[in-house]
This record gives C-alpha cells, structure tokens and sequence, in this order.
C-alpha cells in the first residue's frame, strides 16, 4: 500500500511490443506488468518472468486432499464407526478412490485459485489501478515501476523511440489496497515526490 | 540447416539386424521346442506368446494412424512437423497384420482349444453360455470380421498416407482446400471402422473371448487406450531418435511437450478403465465376474498385476507431472520405453491367466519374440521414413506447426 510512479506506453501491435519490450529489458528497467487484450505467447519469457511455481502448490494442495480423504475414511469406518458393508473388509480401499479423487481435485483447484488470488492481489473490496481504458480491448499497455534512480525523461524517450504511441505518468496506489470505484472518483493525491 | 531425407545409419542398421536375429532364431527354436512338442502346455504358451505380441504390436501401429487421423479432423495443425513418423510406423499395419492373421489361422486351424475355448464344438455344445454366444463366437465370423478390419486399416491407412505425399508439391489455395476436405473425408472413414474394430468387437473377438465366459463392457476401451498410449510413446521414441540425428527441423520442445502430455493423459485415462473395470466387479462381487480377477489378483500374477500399476500409471504420473520432464529427452524416452514395456505386460496379464493358468513363464521365449517385433518394427519404420521427405513442406498447416507454443 504504497503510491507508486509509473511510466507507461501503449502499443498498437504486438509485433511492435515484442522488440519493444527486448530493448526496454536490455536497458534495465523493471516491468511492473504489461496488459494484453489477450494471451500473448511468448511474452512472459521475453519479459524475463521466472516460471510460476503455482502447479507445485497445486500439487501440494492435491497431496492434502488425498492425504485427508483417506485419513478421514481410514479413521471412521475403521475405528470410529465399523460398519459390515456387502461383506466387504472394513479398510475397503477400492470403494474409496472416487472420493479420494475427487477431494484430491477440489483441494488442488480450490487452493491454486486461492493462491492465484493472493498472488494477484485480487479479492472483493481490493481495488486495482487501470492504466489504461483500452488495455483490455484493444491496445498493448506496457508499465514500468520507476525507481529512485530512474530518469523518467530518458525512459519515456526510450518508449516513443521504440514504437510507443502514447506515453505517460502516472502514480498509483500498490498491492492490497480497499476501497470502492462507485464513490471515489480520484483515485490519488499527487504527491510530493521530487 | 537440418537433413531432409532420412538415411538409415549403420548403427540403426546393427541393431535392427541384432534384434531381428536374436527374434527368429527365437521363433525357430520356439517352434521347434512349443509348437511341435508333445505337452498341451508348451503348444499353448507357444501360440499365446505369439498371439500377445502379434495383437499388441498391431494394436500399437494402428495407433499412430489412429492419432493422424485424429489430429486431421480437429483440424490440428502442430502435429505437421513430426507427421511423417506416425505415417511412417503405421505403414507396418499391413505387415503386422498379415502376422496376426497367420496367428489366427494357426490357433484356429491347428486346434489350440488351450487359447480359443469356444472353438472346441463339442464342448460348446454342453455349454450353455458358450452355445449362447455361439452366433458371435464361431471361427467363421472371427476370420471374416478379422480380415475385414485388417483390410480397412491397411486400405485407408495407405490412402491416408498417399494423400500425404501431396503435400510434398507446391498447392495453390483451391487445391489446399480440397486436399484438406479429402484428407478430412478419409480421415473419418478410418475414425469411424476404428470405433467399430478396435473400439468395441475387434477386442472382444481377439481377447476376452480367451475368457469366453467372462465379459466386461470396459475391456475394449481398455484395450483401444492401453495401445494408443503406447503408440503415442512409440512416435516419441522415433521423435526423439531422429532430433537426436539432426532431423526434424521444425521440432522443437514445445511439440515434445505435446506429445509428453498425450502419454501423460493417457496414462491417466487407462488408470481410470482399469480402475472402473476393477472397482465395479470388485464391489458387486458376483462369482462369475470376479473369476478374471481370481489367478490375477489373488494367484500366481498377482505380482505382474500390481506392477502393472507403478509402470503404466504411478511412474507415468508422478514423473511426466512437471512441464520440464516433458520437454527432457532423457526423461521422455525413459518413460515411453517403460510405457511400451508396461502395456506389453498389460497384455501378457491379459493373455495368460486364461490360456497357461498357473504354469506362466516369462522366459526366452517371451523376450525373444518382443525382441522379433522390435527389430520388425525399427526394420519397417526406418524404411518408411526413408521412402519420402521427412517434413510435407507444402502442408496447408505447417506454418502453425513451425509457430507451435504451448
């Protein structure tokens, strides 16, 4: 929860963000993100983001749905509550796949797209800054955080120069941050930064 | 620049001539010592082994035209850079098929009641479910069934794999068009016999008809995804194998990657029939259904039928589960060798129990004749890829494969 400054450039055509986004990342800058109108492949390697580790949690999530199933079951139908079913053994293994299963899989969904959340910062009430109305339309919004010793000038010259179409500033509130879009209209204070 | 046109090495060449030899000197031996010998039980391990390999190798070759013509109605185009080589490894249906057949031929002119107990009419007679199948169970409508389908995957496999020499010249837009639309055409002539062969009867007849009193609704599907995962492993193997030799210019992880996830899925899926053929005859517990499960499950294969389970869906599963293993070489020719090898038990599991019973050796013979198909295999695959262009450089589609990322 801390106001940020951002530059930001739009971009027409991936095929002018692909080299665009080589050259901004070969000189140093630091991508907060880029807004696609729709997945672009490729574009997270050529933005240098390390792999998502979010399937090793899926499969941790996954191990303590099957490890709670079969516990569980183990538990009542052989100390808690044993019940003669058909003849069949009361640790009756086979019969509890399915259940064994399906909790393995509602774990491992239900957590990864919690996880998901938490990483993204997104749940109700938390408000996200758009930087650009059409970034989810039509237009390829690339945004980059600006450090101490960034020099936005330099930066913003380097945009337009490598096919930005509108380049600009902006200072946005960060990370977990409540509020509501219909009552507040001005999203921040311009601080005091220079 | 990678090469274009497959050249058969000489290292290839040695090993496929190792392993042809070692196979027919295996043959030879085995007949002289099985077939012709004066115990029951040698005649019959001897023609069970054959039939085992014979149905399975088929089976896995059919497979890869099985996924061509998959691919071509869902119109997938990724699939073009390595196409040739499920084209290559299904222009051995005819030949297996022509083995099968002899196998065939042989169990049911030479008497082997030991595999097929419904061809023994006499029997039949007293047997009241037997006789109850008979309009199904007869050697005539096994025979005529069984060419049939042989005839169909060879004729449309072939016709298939002709149309694909298209694509070797250069097409304009109308031509494309049409070639898709033929391609398409054909493509669901095949889907549609193989949903008819090896979806439903073709396993019935083959197979579970050793245990004639027995049946399970799930057994052909079993069969069809046991096969296909191990097709799919096969064409990675020969991937692999050519990327290695400088081939396949246009492959690159991200079909690997592809073709990983198809054994993965797969693995998954013959998990899933194996398990509901189990789980329901294990929960009703009828006598007359849970018998297939009795010699295997409780008997002398008890240890093949759960080591079925860790190499068929354990390993596959745990191992091909992270996206890097299915991008590794190493990792994806170890698991598709295991893969074949896996389902290759899965049959023998489903071979034996009903035809040696207890008196199962798995001995020279055995590994002599895998080794025979795979040497048949590597013999016919290498001369098929050698016969054309290893990409169809004017394919309508092969730009997608070219770009393909997963």
């Amino acid at each position: 929860m801390a106001l940020k400054k951002f530059v930001v450039g739009c971009f027409e055509d991936e095929k002018v963000l692909f080299p665009a986004v080589a050259k901004v990342r070969k000189a140093g800058y630091k991508f907060h993100d880029i807004y696609t109108p729709f997945p672009v492949h490729g574009l997270d390697s050529a933005m240098g983001l390390r792999e998502t580790s979010i399937h090793t949690a899926g499969f941790l999530y996954g191990l303590v749905g099957t490890t709670t199933a079969v516990t569980f079951m183990t538990w009542v139908f052989t100390k808690d509550w044993p019940v003669n079913i058909g003849g069949k053994p009361n640790f009756a293994l086979p019969a509890w796949i399915p259940i064994t299963f399906e909790l393995t899989v509602l774990c491992a969904a239900v957590g990864m797209v919690l996880t998901f959340c938490y990483i993204c910062q997104l749940a109700p009430f938390v408000k996200k800054h758009t930087f650009h109305a059409r970034a989810t339309d039509d237009l390829f919004v690339m945004v980059i955080e600006c450090g101490e010793k960034t020099n936005e000038d330099e930066l913003k010259a380097l945009l337009t120069s490598v096919g930005a179409q509108e380049v600009n500033t902006q200072i946005a509130e960060e990370g977990w941050w409540i509020g509501r879009y219909d009552q507040e209209q001005s999203l921040y204070k311009e601080p005091n930064i220079a | 620049m990678s090469k274009q046109q497959f050249e058969i090495s000489a290292g290839y060449k040695k090993w496929t001539n190792a392993l042809l030899g070692v196979g027919i000197l295996t043959l030879v031996l085995g007949f002289i010592f099985l077939a012709t010998s004066k115990e029951e039980l040698n005649q019959t391990r001897f023609w069970a082994v054959l039939l085992q390999n014979s149905v399975f190798f088929l089976l896995v070759v059919n497979a890869s035209m099985f996924f061509i013509c998959a691919t071509t109605l869902a119109m997938g185009g990724w699939q073009m850079a390595f196409r040739r080589v499920p084209e290559a490894i299904s222009s051995l249906v005819p030949v297996f098929g022509v083995l099968a057949l002899v196998v065939f031929l042989g169990i049911i002119f030479g008497h082997q009641y030991g595999i097929y107990h419904w061809l023994d009419k006499e029997h039949v007679e007293h047997d009241p479910i037997l006789k109850g199948k008979s309009a199904f169970l007869n050697p005539t409508f096994f025979l005529t069934w069984t060419i049939i389908s042989l005839f169909m995957w060879s004729w449309v496999g072939a016709k298939m794999r002709k149309l694909s020499s298209q694509a070797d010249e250069k097409m304009d837009k109308d031509q494309s068009k049409k070639f898709i639309w033929t391609n398409t055409v054909w493509a669901s002539i095949f889907i549609v016999f193989f949903a008819l062969t090896v979806g439903s009867t073709i396993p019935w007849l083959w197979l579970m008809s050793i245990d004639a009193h027995w049946f399970s609704t799930m057994y052909s599907w079993y069969t069809l995804i046991s096969s296909f995962v191990a097709g799919m492993s096969l064409v990675a193997i020969y991937v692999i194998y050519l990327k290695n030799q400088d081939y396949l210019e246009y492959v690159t992880e991200e079909h690997l990657h592809d073709i990983g996830k198809f054994m993965f899925a797969f693995s998954v899926f013959w998990t899933y029939l194996w398990y509901s053929q189990f789980m329901l005859i294990w929960y009703a517990n009828i006598p007359e259904e849970t018998i297939y499960f009795k010699p295997r499950m409780q008997g002398v294969y008890r240890g093949i039928f759960f080591l079925n389970l860790i190499t068929n869906f354990a390993v596959p599963f745990l191992l091909l589960m992270r996206r890097g293993s299915k991008r590794n070489y190493t990792t994806v020719t170890f698991l598709a060798v295991l893969i074949i090898l896996g389902h290759w038990v899965d049959f023998y599991q489903m071979v034996m129990p009903g035809t040696v019973h207890e008196h199962y050796t798995l001995g020279w013979f055995e590994f002599g004749i895998l080794a025979l198909y795979a040497g048949l295999i590597m013999f016919f695959v290498g001369r098929g890829l050698a016969k054309k262009p290893l990409v169809a450089k004017y394919h309508p589609f092969i730009k997608e494969s070219t770009i393909h990322h997963t």
